[in-house]
């Protein structure tokens, strides 16, 4: 049976309907990550096989721990750490029948938006393996393009789910921050942290956030409210009132301008009204982003002494104790004021701005980075390379807010070109309607079969 | 020649006794159990776990802080210390800094009020264990949670901190929030010291509160177990800083340790090497935010506490005020006081029991350990009526007596023969009033059972 790239939900039928076994399944994708992992370094562990007649396959971001399975979130300094506990979204995973591949590959700590900082190698972008995949889950978004794995899990802080889908040519659903608990999730900015699924197909998503939605017992930022059936609601027929700022798309490349304008217009012949929204310039949430989170990380990163688990401070990389210095400087006697405390003034600010545009509007159409995938080793030359490939999505992370990418074409450099959908709090569902709604209406231009011509089985 | 006026003020953290610890499942009885064996992901820190606050903790403090006629704050929220130690585990402890739990207090004490700056809610660290030439860690305490109450600078003497703190380990205990037990290590102390000097007679009289400035230095003793060493470590401090101040010589801004044998404090930190903690909002914990409806039902569950009990016990039951203070050291045992008293009260018109002043007869009875606290009431009771019981019986006249009481109360005889077993103290009230108290109420009672199987 010729399985190459089939959604989750198509693999799940077909298990159901006993027209192939679990187990085939599972021996397709390893046979798969056997065949091109080397290649593209997606996967940092590979998992085995435990026979379950009904178990489904999915990569797992190496920042979630495991219970018996290494989780590194990229760092020497859980070389040969193997947790002793499950993540809560791996734990609903799991109870739902999922088996994890493997552990992807991600930027040391989530520290970065290219893989580039993994003391494991970068992972290398399928489209163009002398490019980069974005980051931090660009292991994750590599193996869900190069197929893998049907589906995978990542995480965002600000851009870590959205810019690697959007440079692979995969849906990233960055979810509402509380809307999935963090709990055994390694934290990055722990104000921040947001688990969610890239995919290939809008549905695949809907159903992995149902899943790993919802209120836990162990993560006190988790939100208490009711989980809709997301997949079962996902609706052709509702419209959106979108909202488009000039601010968002002030110096992105052209190629991507243009694509992400065209598909607007696709949206607006689709029946949804269009309208101008006016929003504080991305530019401040770099500045904004960039203490809150070090902050947060200089924070984060204290309890990696190497006394209890893992190896010593020594072991950590450079764009770590960059994070740290900066963060410990932002939270120090006498500056805590200037930077931390004015930070989170102006983060009120954001959000309040939010809060006044989601009066007026369902959901917010932007370009979900500046530009497409770079090459390795250009990131290098730019000290906060990250801030500036996340510009357009610091803001909607700042406020918790929920998005999406999805892909609208491709540069001529072959390269994908990704769309995003901001939406208010919990609105989950609309995000998941309006792509699902472009996906039937474009079929993402083609994007998943012109890739998988690279990787045949 | 110059006069120095001691300027003294505490730090003191209380282990409460929830059942889980501070921000984890784990007990929060750590005591006598193997190391390492009472720990989880997060009283570990381990990667990606997160603390979820125990609710409990959180209303004992509140309960505290109102006892202590603090204003409870209705936006809280807890903060993130950090500094690097073996027995952090996550590099930082999670504290409250700026909005505490309560804050603004006062504690009465023996006719005197100090002042009370905040009570807040925080966690245990682990423990050290130096074994040889190592040193080990043991994890079990870690995230306990840890109730640490600071006071104004406003004691002026050692017996005066005695005194609050002993009254405050009673409060806590009335609360039954905390053993506070000293040994254990679920109470413990941290004065500050210094000294101003005094002028004039006048500016003698003044205390801190009425403008006296402070001095421009502090002396902090570090994590002391027991009220006698509170007290000597503050004696001794007073005479080290006097001793300095007399040379012209301002002491040394730190902290300080203190050895129990050698009853010295000994130099641990300066000033120069004081703590940038970096205290930030925990990200992971969500501000809390009480509303007045649940406020009041915790200040509900606050007892009549020692100080309220005492004053009834010198006014309404007529105590000695000093021992009206012992007996209301201890809740437990001002309740069984207390149940004694009724229960005698039941019976006392029954057994036409006299004494000038019962309730301070009984006091003292409990207070010299006369008779045993550790009986059940019924059995104090029982003991008590033999202190009453006068030596020269006449044994014909109590048998003539026992026969006439039993013929001429047949119900209650029936009573008692169907199973009403407390009928049988209607017929021993009857006899000790016939026999106008002059017999054993113990052994009247012995001869009815007799009597009546």
């Amino acid at each position: 049976m010729k399985l190459l790239g089939l959604s989750l939900l198509e693999l799940k039928n077909l298990i159901e309907t006993k027209r192939i076994s679990s187990k085939e399944v599972f021996e397709y994708f390893l046979k798969r990550i056997k065949k091109y992992n080397a290649k593209l370094n997606g996967y940092l562990t590979i998992c085995d096989y435990k026979n379950n007649s009904s178990s489904l396959p999915i990569a797992v971001k190496d920042a979630f721990c495991t219970k018996g399975i290494r989780t590194t979130a990229g760092s020497k300094v859980l070389d040969d750490f193997i947790p002793p506990y499950e993540s809560t979204v791996t734990k609903r995973l799991l109870k739902n029948n999922f088996l994890t591949l493997g552990k992807t590959n991600m930027d040391a700590w989530c520290h970065g938006s290219s893989t580039e900082t993994s003391d494991y190698g970068t992972s290398c972008n399928p489209w163009d393996i002398s490019r980069s995949p974005g980051g931090s889950s660009g292991g994750s978004a590599a193996v869900v393009a190069s197929y893998l794995a049907p589906v995978a899990i990542g995480s965002e802080t600000a851009g870590s789910i959205r810019q690697p889908a959007a440079w692979t040519g995969v849906i990233g659903l960055k979810p509402t921050y509380g809307r999935v608990s963090r709990y055994g999730l390694i934290s990055m900015g722990s104000s921040l942290d947001s688990p969610g699924p890239l995919t290939l197909s809008v549905a695949d998503a809907a159903y992995i956030l149902e899943i790993i939605a919802g209120k836990d017992q162990f993560d006190g930022t988790s939100v208490n409210k009711p989980v809709s059936c997301y997949k079962k609601s996902l609706s052709l027929k509702k419209k959106f009132k979108l909202g488009i700022s000039e601010e968002y798309f002030e110096g992105i490349d052209e190629e991507v301008k243009e694509k992400v304008e065209q598909s607007i217009k696709i949206l607006e012949k689709m029946g949804h009204s269009v309208s101008k929204i006016k929003l504080i310039h991305p530019k401040y949430s770099i500045s904004d982003y960039t203490i809150i989170q070090r902050s947060e990380v200089s924070s984060n990163l204290s309890r990696y002494d190497g006394i209890r688990f893992g190896n010593p401070r020594t072991y950590f990389g450079s764009e770590a104790k960059k994070r740290v210095m900066l963060g410990t400087y932002s939270l120090s006697y006498g500056y805590y004021d200037a930077y931390y405390k004015k930070a989170q003034k102006v983060r009120t600010l954001i959000i309040e701005d939010f809060k006044k545009i989601f009066k007026d509007i369902d959901a917010i159409i932007a370009p979900t980075t500046p530009i497409t995938a770079i090459k390795i080793g250009k990131s290098a030359k730019y000290p906060f390379f990250g801030e500036i490939m996340d510009v357009l999505v610091e803001a909607s992370s700042m406020a918790g807010l929920c998005a999406i990418n999805i892909p609208v074409g491709l540069d001529k450099n072959n390269l994908p070109i990704g769309m995003q959908i901001v939406g208010s709090w919990f609105n989950e569902q609309m995000l998941l309607n309006l792509a699902y709604q472009f996906e039937k209406e474009t079929d993402f231009f083609g994007i998943t079969k012109k890739i998988l011509k690279k990787y045949p089985d | 020649m110059n006069k120095y006026q001691p300027v003294i003020g505490l730090e003191i953290h209380v282990e409460l006794k929830t059942k889980s610890k501070m921000f984890c499942q784990c007990s929060a009885n750590y005591f006598g159990k193997k190391p390492n064996t009472n720990t989880c992901p997060v009283c570990l820190g381990l990667p990606g776990a997160l603390p979820v606050p125990n609710k409990k903790a959180v209303e004992w403090t509140i309960l505290l802080g109102k006892a202590l006629n603090c204003t409870i704050n209705k936006v809280t929220k807890f903060d993130r210390k950090h500094y690097f130690y073996p027995d952090l585990p996550k590099g930082y402890q999670i504290s409250q800094y700026d909005q505490p739990i309560a804050v603004k207090g006062e504690f009465k004490v023996q006719g005197l009020k100090f002042k009370i700056t905040r009570v807040h809610l925080e966690e245990d660290t682990g423990k050290l264990i130096h074994l040889g030439g190592e040193t080990l860690v043991d994890f079990n305490r870690s995230g306990v949670p840890l109730v640490e109450i600071v006071t104004e600078p406003v004691f002026n003497n050692a017996d005066q901190v005695k005194n609050f703190l002993e009254g405050l380990r009673t409060l806590v205990r009335y609360l039954d929030i905390s053993d506070a037990d000293m040994e254990k290590g679920s109470m413990r102390l941290e004065p500050n010291i210094s000294l101003i000097k005094l002028k004039t007679q006048y500016s003698k009289s003044k205390t801190i509160s009425q403008g006296l400035k402070l001095p421009n230095y502090k002396v902090e003793v570090k994590n002391i177990n027991s009220f006698k060493y509170v007290k000597q470590a503050i004696e001794y401090e007073i005479k080290r800083q006097t001793e300095i101040l007399k040379k012209e010589e301002t002491p040394k801004q730190e902290t300080r340790g203190f050895d129990e044998k050698k009853t010295v404090t000994y130099s641990q930190r300066t000033k120069e090497e004081a703590r940038d903690y970096r205290y930030f909002p925990e990200p992971d914990i969500p501000t809390l935010e009480f509303e007045d409806k649940y406020l009041a039902s915790i200040y509900k569950q606050i007892p009549e506490l020692p100080q309220a009990k005492m004053n009834r016990f010198i006014g309404k039951l007529n105590l000695k005020p000093i021992d009206a203070f012992i007996l209301t050291r201890d809740r437990k045992l001002a309740e069984y006081y207390e149940q004694v008293i009724s229960k005698l009260k039941t019976q006392n018109s029954k057994l036409n029991l006299k004494s000038e002043n019962l309730n301070q007869f009984i006091a003292n009875l409990i207070i010299n350990k006369k008779i045993s606290t550790n009986l059940f009431v019924e059995e104090f009771v029982e003991k008590l009526l033999e202190q009453f019981t006068p030596k020269d019986t006449d044994q014909k006249l109590l048998d003539a007596t026992i026969i006439r009481i039993i013929v001429a109360n047949k119900k209650v005889v029936d009573d008692y023969k169907s199973g009403k077993k407390n009928a049988i103290m209607f017929l021993v009230g009857q006899v000790m009033r016939a026999m106008k108290g002059k017999a054993d109420a113990r052994l009247v009672v012995k001869i009815i059972k007799d009597k009546l199987t």
